[in-house]
Formats: structure tokens, sequence, C-alpha cells
């Protein structure tokens, strides 16, 4: 057998870890072993975890700081639901799901690459503010977005239903700032599971092909890419797009988990791209694994705490506080090395220890 | 004159905006790091302002001034202990530790204030100006927020410009290691920069809430992520920058309100930084920085 690489072997491990939970959490949910609220977080969970790997690959390996990517999951998420509110009753559920996916994702990436062309002249904490104006625009339009659909066809509007001037028979199908409601809840657990696996796979192979290695070049320095002959705004592009693809997978499975779809600030505003991007820095900057761990340790953290009820958001500000210092301040770093408690250092330790058992 | 009437309700909702973004633009032209906290401080300041006048019954004045001393001192406190032990590590791990204190103060005051909305008393008690037979009418805090903009500026300016401290802040934002060359104390600079942006949060946060009433925890986060934005549209680091893209992005604000659609305001704001920040990558007076191989 072909001996496989460093990374090869992560990427398998990390697998297994996601399957192993997979059947643990499915067991338990089966069982009845899970409360409710536990399980009505499986879906989000997997959901979040795709939109953070798609942020990791723009920040990890694209290195730009992007501040919108909610909205591309919120692309993801409208689109999709309005194709499967669409045509709910003409296509069965198997296909329509997927297609829906296809549709979600080819979206989320077509407003990734058309802001891609603008936005990747700016650089650092320019281009920051500049997705997450985009993060901005793309919710507030959808706020005042109205769709209709009757005999005659489809009707849009940006000021109310009235203006649609539809039929009698017509049917609202996104309705301004009460989003979309009745989206057929098809994102099941095992659905999300192979989807984030897949996310894994496809990343992987990504930032270790030939163009994962030029857009690493092209982060380190541009300009020395630049001297080599490599098309910066090609692979930057190419980069972001399957990034914001990816986001948009994430949203089209938070999509059809929930019954009635609204953009606001909390799901898909600044304040979530905030958090994902929480998820992949905690995780490790360009560590695929450690996004998906972050994102299900601290989604589940509020919840776990749920029983110190005030005091649960402000632990958790605190333990983020903390494990920022922790990990990244120079002076505890130093401390830490000194007395043998860095990361690799402890689990060295570890190893050791199992060896001379 | 109604265009005029707006015109003035932009240039006052601009003013706090442009008082706001001043703490985001030293912030970083000083610490180069963007302090998402910082629209938490304003809504501290402001429930700092309201506890000082309707629950202890003091003059506005008095109250202004012990929020701004609380708040001085919340923001050298929040450097201190989150800020100071990063100073050397990645931008990133900075901007998370900062979204981590927002979290905090939120939380904070959302479990000693609770989550209803107070309404908040204005600070100015003057009803404004008439003019032109009683057609055009300017608030008294509209009036007391420019004016209050325009002197904090001029004096900010002055301070940068003219005494030791102020050249100081000027040189730790060109060059850190030479600073300290030169003798320098570069984290009594930094933390002098976080004092006085969060001192002037404090009025930031009683002025909003005198023309805009309705106080809440979260009251901060909107107006502080608007004024993120204003201080990268005039150009991040530069202190007229901050002004003129306070002013400007509150005047497209009100006017976008009144003649285009009050839900689409937003949107719109964010469209014009857009192409502003396509047409010159820097902002209205940033500096450009040539790479040097």
């Amino acid at each position: 057998m072909k001996k496989l690489n460093g990374s090869t072997k992560k990427l398998i491990s990390s697998i297994a870890v996601i399957l192993v939970l997979y059947i643990v959490m499915s067991t338990m949910q089966a069982t009845g072993n899970l409360s409710s609220l536990m399980s009505g977080l499986l879906v989000p969970v997997c959901a979040y975890a795709l939109v953070a790997i798609g942020l990791n690959l723009c920040v990890g390996y694209l290195g730009e700081l992007s501040l919108g990517h909610a909205g591309f999951m919120c692309v993801g998420a409208f689109t999709s639901a309005f194709f499967s509110k669409t045509f709910q009753n003409e296509i069965p559920d198997v296909p329509r799901f997927i297609l829906a996916l296809v549709i979600g994702t080819f979206f989320a990436a077509l407003f990734g690459f058309l802001i891609a062309i603008p936005v990747l002249r700016l650089s650092g904490d320019y281009l920051a503010i500049v997705t997450l104006a985009f993060g901005e625009i793309i919710k507030n339009v959808i706020n005042v977005l109205y769709v209709g659909r009757d005999a005659s066809g489809f009707h849009f509007s940006l000021k109310d239903m009235m203006s649609l001037n539809m039929d009698f028979d017509g049917v609202v199908l996104v309705n301004g700032a009460q989003g979309i409601t009745g989206t057929p809840r098809q994102s099941t657990f095992t659905i999300s599971v192979l989807l984030l696996i897949l996310a894994l796979v496809v990343t992987h192979n990504f930032v270790n092909s030939r163009t994962g290695r030029a857009v690493k070049a092209i982060r380190d320095n541009q300009i020395a890419a630049e001297t080599v002959g490599l098309p910066i705004t090609k692979y930057k592009l190419i980069a972001f797009t399957i990034s914001a693809a990816i986001a948009g997978v994430g949203g089209v499975l938070y999509a059809h988990n929930i019954n009635s779809l609204t953009a606001t600030t909390n799901n898909f505003g600044y304040n979530m791209s905030i958090m994902i991007l929480v998820y992949v820095v905690l995780g490790g900057i360009g560590n695929f694994s450690g996004s998906v761990v972050a994102t299900v340790v601290l989604t589940m953290l509020p919840e776990m705490l749920r029983g110190l009820s005030t005091y649960r958001m402000l632990i958790y500000s605190i333990v983020l506080i903390g494990l920022m210092l922790f990990n990244w301040a120079p002076g505890i770093l130093k401390f830490r090395e000194e007395h043998g408690l860095t990361t690799k250092q402890l689990l060295d330790k570890f190893k050791k220890k199992k060896e001379v058992q | 004159m109604g265009f005029l009437t707006y015109l003035i309700n932009g240039l006052s909702l601009g003013s706090v905006y442009a008082l706001i973004a001043l703490g985001y633009t030293m912030v970083y032209g000083i610490a180069k790091m963007l302090n998402f906290a910082h629209g938490d401080v304003i809504m501290l300041g402001a429930y700092l302002v309201f506890m000082c006048m309707s629950s202890a019954g003091m003059p506005a004045v008095v109250s202004i001034v012990i929020a701004i001393a609380c708040c001085t001192a919340i923001g050298i406190i929040i450097e201190k202990i989150a800020y100071k032990p990063l100073r050397r590590a990645t931008n990133l791990a900075v901007l998370i530790t900062a979204i981590g204190v927002s979290y905090f103060l939120q939380n904070m005051a959302l479990m000693v204030f609770g989550s209803n909305p107070v309404s908040f008393t204005s600070v100015v008690s003057w009803p404004g100006l008439s003019l032109a037979g009683g057609q055009l009418k300017i608030t008294g805090n509209a009036i007391v927020t420019i004016i209050t903009c325009l002197i904090v500026m001029f004096g900010l300016m002055w301070f940068v410009k003219n005494t030791k401290p102020g050249q100081a802040m000027r040189a730790v934002s060109e060059d850190k290691d030479a600073a300290t060359l030169m003798g320098i104390n570069v984290n009594a600079t930094i933390s002098l920069t976080f004092a006085i942006g969060s001192g002037l949060a404090a009025i930031a946060g009683a002025l909003l809430c005198s023309s805009y009433p309705s106080l809440n925890p979260y009251t901060g986060s909107m107006p502080g992520i608007k004024a993120f934005t204003a201080a990268v549209f005039g150009g991040i680091g530069s202190i007229p920058g901050a002004l003129i893209g306070g002013l400007l992005l509150g005047i497209i604000e009100i006017l976008a309100k009144a003649y285009i659609s009050s839900q689409l305001a937003d949107a719109i704001v964010f469209a014009v930084l857009i192409i502003v920040l396509l047409v010159k990558p820097t902002g209205i007076l940033g500096k450009q920085i040539k790479e040097k191989v």
C-alpha cells in the first residue's frame, strides 16, 4: 500500500472521529437519550461547521479576512429555500433536495465570484469591511424582497405584498421581513454529516492541489508569487468562490432545517459572520478539522451552560477571552513553553506514557 | 425646507458617528487593531449617564463627566487585561479577543440593567431654534451634538499636533520600535489612546441616546459597526477622515431614509462605502502605503 502523507492521515482520522460522533449521536437520538434541545442543534452545528470550513479556506489559505460569510450562507439558504418551496408539489422530494443543494451552492458561488472581483483589489482591513458591507447589503435586500407566483408567472417587488399585483390564486413565496415560511424540512443529520465530510475532503484536496499551492504561495508572498508568473487574480477568485460555495452549502442545510427562514442580524448578519470567525480562529487558522471541532464545542457550550441561565453568555465570553489569551498571548506562550505546557509537549508526554505501558 | 431639515438631522447623526469613529480610528492608527468592543463602551456610557440623571437625579453635565471618567477607566482596564498581553500576537487573535470583550460587556449590561429598553432623558433641555417663520425647526439636540463634535474634533487635532503626549501618539503610530528608541513609553501611549477613545465613547453614547432615546444592552453594536464603516470611509487612522466619513455617512443615511426607502437605508450606506473604497482603496483621506520588495 502506498504510504499516506501526514495531512491525508489527519484527514482520515478526523473523518473517523466525525463518523464515531455521528454514530453516538444518532444512537442516543434513536434511544431517546438526547434532549430535544441537543437534537435540534445537530443540523445547525453541521451547517455552521460547513460555513466555518468555507471561511477557513478564505482566512487560512487565501490569507484574507472576510466578515461577510454569513451573507453567502444567506444567499445559499434563500435561493435553495425559494426553489424548494416553489416546486414543492412539482418535483419529488429527493431530486428536489439535490437540485436545491446545487442551486444554493451555485448562487452562493456566483455571489462570491461577483463580490470577489471588486473586493480582491483591496486588502487587509479594507477587504474585511467591504465583505462586511456586502453581507449587510444582502441581508437588507432580502428583508425587503417580496416574490409571489400566480398563473401568469413570478412577480417581484421591493416595496410590499400589495405591489406584487397578483391574481387571487397567487401564492406569496418570499414575504419581506417574514422571509420564507413552510420550506420542506429535509436536512437530516445523516445528510449534514455526509456533506460535512465531503467538504473536508474537497478542501483537503483543493489546498494540496496545484491551484491550492498557488493560492498558498500568493498568501505567503504576493509579490514573489507575481514575480514567478502566477496569475494572482485568477487564483484568488477561485479560492474565494469555493469558499463562498461551501458557505452556501451550509446555508442550504440551515434553510431546510427550519420552518420559517428570516434574515436577521443574529442568523445572517455580521453577528453570525463574527461567530463563524471565532470558530475558525479558535479551531486553528488553516486547520479544517479544527474548525469543525471548535464549531461543535462552542455551539454546544452555551447549551451545556443553560443551567446557569443568565450567566451563560457571560461565562462564554470570559472563556473566549481566556482561550485567546492562553493560545496567543506571547507572554503566556513563553510561560507554557518553559513549564512544558504547550499542546505539543502535553501530547508528547501522553504518547510516552502509552509507550511505557 | 424638508431637505434642509433632513440635512441637519443627517449632520447631527453624522456627528455622533464621527465621535465614535474617532475612537476606532485612533486605536487603529496606534495599535493597528479593530476594537470591536468600542460600540459597547458607548452603550455603557449611555447607561451611566442614564443612571446618574434618572436614578440619582444629578444634573446632565455632572452625569456626563462621571460617565466619561468611568468609561475612560473601563477602556484602560479592558486594554490592560485583554489587549496588552496580545500586543505582539497576530491581528486576528486581537480581533477575536475584542469580540469576546464585546460579548462580555453586552452580557454584563444585560445582567445589571436587564433586557428591557429604558427610555433615555435627553441631556439637552433646550428645545432648539425655529427659523424661517417656524418652517425650519432645529432641535437643541442636533445643535449641541454638532457643536460638541466639532469642538472635540478640533481639540483632538490640536492635542495630537501640539502636545507631548499627542506627538508621542503620532510617533507610535508611525513606527513603534523607533518610538521606543526615542524614549517614548509605547504602552502608556497606547493606554492613553484607549482612554481618550473610551471617554469620547461616553459623550457619543449620551448624545446618541438623546436623539434616539431607547436604550438597551445592544444599542451600541449597530452604531459601532456604522462608525467603524465611517472610519474606513474617511481613511482609517486619520482624525479629519473620521469627521468627514462620519458626517457623510450620517447625511447619506438620513437622506436615503427620507427619499428612497427606510428599510434599504443601511444597504445604501454600505453600497456607497463599497463604491468609495473601489475608487479610492484607502478611504477619502487615507494614506497610500506602497509595499517595498
